[in-house]
């Protein structure tokens, strides 16, 4: 190394104390044809992400900011808007099918997170229990839901329920006949039935997830927890659970958002019906725009969801950071 | 730990169970996939119909509409991990002014739903006359994957050992090179996880090529089968082998990189 290199390092790490900005001054760029001028300027970050920030800006942070004027007017996407304030939100209360939608998410919260995280725990802590060969295969496969497009998903599952499917002749086959209907033209089932789709993608990601936190548990916890007398069920409640509390926070969270963005298994699955019994909020927000001009409402329907997505995963954030310190 | 022999097999049999809950949909459509399309087929050609693939490829234009898939995941991925690690790198090597703000201001696209920004940028492009380009379908996904990418290219960055930055510092190598040279080639694993998810979000994406392109020039793989499940009405054989070959990609795909998958969508969720 050139001596006169050596010298201009420890010029400029005289000058910035941090020593993590790259060497600057005239010094050094007299010293060296391989270095561009631009380095060691203040603008080298800036520079470094302008690219990423340019797109990012124009395609999400604008349009996010457009989806908050758009919802603050009445609009069919041709003629002219009219003001009308916060009416489009008011109408999420007031109108009976948004109110539907935003009910039927807190029921998709139920079939998303919550059972998938329940039967999880329990899965998970009966495996962990014991070491048994092919838990990795096991992992591989019911991990595989999450990585087939929902289309898919919907496709297979339209048939099981459809009303000569694999779901009837089941039940036809053990004598169940009077249970056999079409399952996603039902009024009353076809709720659920989208959700038991929503329970089968989650559960494995979830189970996967805790099983990877309760690998992380001492033995000596369980065995001083047996020497006491505990039985199974009192050691997944004082050992277990809270053991893997982080690892139910990020389950929750990922859950819980995906469950709040469902649109392609509604839109392939039921289009929102029979009537309005499976409809949700993404599902309005598009049916909204593109299906009944009203793009006030789509939009502030949007917001809603975005604000409802922030707002859920900063609370199960804070419960999960504060009950695990 | 001691275990009996009854936990043991009850262990065995949950595995089993619950492995086969979750197979059963798909083994559902991979055998419908290879069913005969219609009676006539079944009379004639036996139960076995591999050719039901090439109908789906032909008629079902579903080589088509991969090939849509194929130009707009390479667009997306390429450009978000370009971008992507030159953002990273600036956030996770180098302090400036309003570093913490603009990091904020990437991780909120993480959260963002499409359904929100949907609505907007299909009327602004229809103005600008962009709707049913490539472009429309691609960029509001690269923005997207951005703000993701920017996130895990930063978390790897700030992992790397400081030393390796100082030895290349003192020899005398412009930031640049330092990226290029030595940061990109060690951190082919973290680059590696972030193409896969983003391959597979966009492979997968639903909303914004339903929109982006309304009268169906740009249209990608999942939009295709559920278009097609709205026209062919005619027994399932088609509709299901359709299904299988949208799903094969990224299936094949986890298949070999699955550590990359899992390790990505568990480490992934932002935790701040």
């Amino acid at each position: 190394m050139p001596s006169s290199l050596q010298q201009a390092r420890t010029e400029n790490g005289g000058r910035n104390g941090t020593g993590r900005s790259a060497p600057r001054g005239g010094a050094t760029r007299r010293q060296s044809r391989r270095r561009p001028s631009t380095q060691g300027k203040w603008f080298l970050p800036y520079l470094f992400i302008l690219p990423a920030f340019l797109v990012y800006a124009a395609f999400l942070l604008y349009p996010l900011a457009r989806a908050v004027h758009l919802s603050l007017f009445e609009w069919d996407g041709l003629t002219l808007a009219t003001f009308v304030g916060f009416d489009n939100y008011a109408a999420i209360i007031s109108d009976e099918r948004l109110r539907d939608a935003f009910g039927h998410a807190l029921v998709f919260v139920f079939f998303y997170a919550i059972l998938p995280v329940s039967i999880g725990l329990v899965l998970a802590a009966v495996l962990s229990r014991a070491r048994v060969r092919g838990l990795s295969l096991f992992r591989t496969v019911v991990f595989l839901p999450q990585v087939i497009a929902m289309v898919v998903v919907a496709v297979a599952w339209r048939q099981i329920y459809a009303p000569d499917g694999q779901l009837n002749m089941v039940l036809r086959a053990v004598g169940l006949d009077d249970l056999t209907r079409a399952w996603l033209g039902d009024y009353t089932f076809s709720l659920p039935a989208v959700g038991i789709i929503g329970t089968w993608v989650s559960t494995g990601l979830v189970t996967v997830l805790l099983l990877a936190g309760m690998a992380k548990i001492p033995l000596e916890h369980f065995e001083s927890a047996r020497m006491d007398g505990a039985g199974p069920v009192r050691e997944f409640f004082s050992i277990i659970v809270p053991a893997v509390r982080a690892e139910i926070t990020v389950a929750l969270t990922l859950t819980v958002v995906a469950s709040l963005k469902t649109f392609d298994l509604i839109y392939v699955t039921t289009s929102g019906g029979p009537g309005s019994s499976t409809t949700v909020p993404s599902y309005e927000v598009y049916r909204r725009a593109f299906e009944l001009g009203q793009v006030g409402s789509a939009a502030a329907v949007g917001v809603t969801l975005t604000a409802l997505i922030f707002l859920i995963s900063l609370t199960i954030n804070r419960i999960g950071d504060r009950s695990s310190s | 730990m001691k275990v009996s022999n009854t936990e043991r097999f009850l262990n065995y049999a949950i595995l089993i169970v619950f492995s086969l809950i979750v197979l059963a949909p798909m083994l559902t459509i991979l055998v419908s996939a290879f069913a005969p399309p219609s009676a006539s087929a079944a009379r004639e050609g036996g139960p076995f119909h591999p050719g039901n693939f090439i109908d789906a490829w032909q008629e079902g234009r579903f080589g088509q509409y991969m090939t849509t898939s194929v130009i707009v995941a390479v667009i997306v991925v390429t450009l978000t991990v370009v971008l992507s690690v030159l953002s990273g790198y600036a956030f996770g090597t180098m302090s400036f002014r309003g570093e913490q703000v603009l990091f904020y201001v990437f991780l909120l696209g993480i959260m963002v739903p499409a359904e929100a920004i949907v609505v907007p940028l299909f009327f602004d492009l229809r103005s600008l006359g962009l709707t049913d380009t490539i472009w429309a379908v691609a960029l509001p996904q690269v923005a997207q994957s951005v703000a993701f990418g920017t996130y895990w290219m930063r978390t790897y960055f700030k992992g790397v050992n400081r030393s390796v930055l100082d030895a290349a510092r003192m020899d005398g190598a412009s930031p640049k090179r330092i990226l290029w040279s030595i940061l990109v080639p060690m951190g082919r694993p973290a680059i590696t996880t972030m193409v896969v998810l983003v391959f597979m979000w966009t492979w997968n994406e639903f909303l914004i090529p339903l929109v982006m392109s309304p009268t169906g020039a740009v249209r990608t793989a999942p939009l295709g089968l559920a278009f097609f499940q709205g026209q062919y009405t005619q027994g399932t054989a088609l509709l299901a082998a359709g299904a299988v070959l949208v799903a094969l990609p990224v299936v094949v795909l986890y298949f070999i990189l699955q550590r990359h998958f899992i390790k990505g969508m568990l480490e992934g969720a932002v935790k701040e």
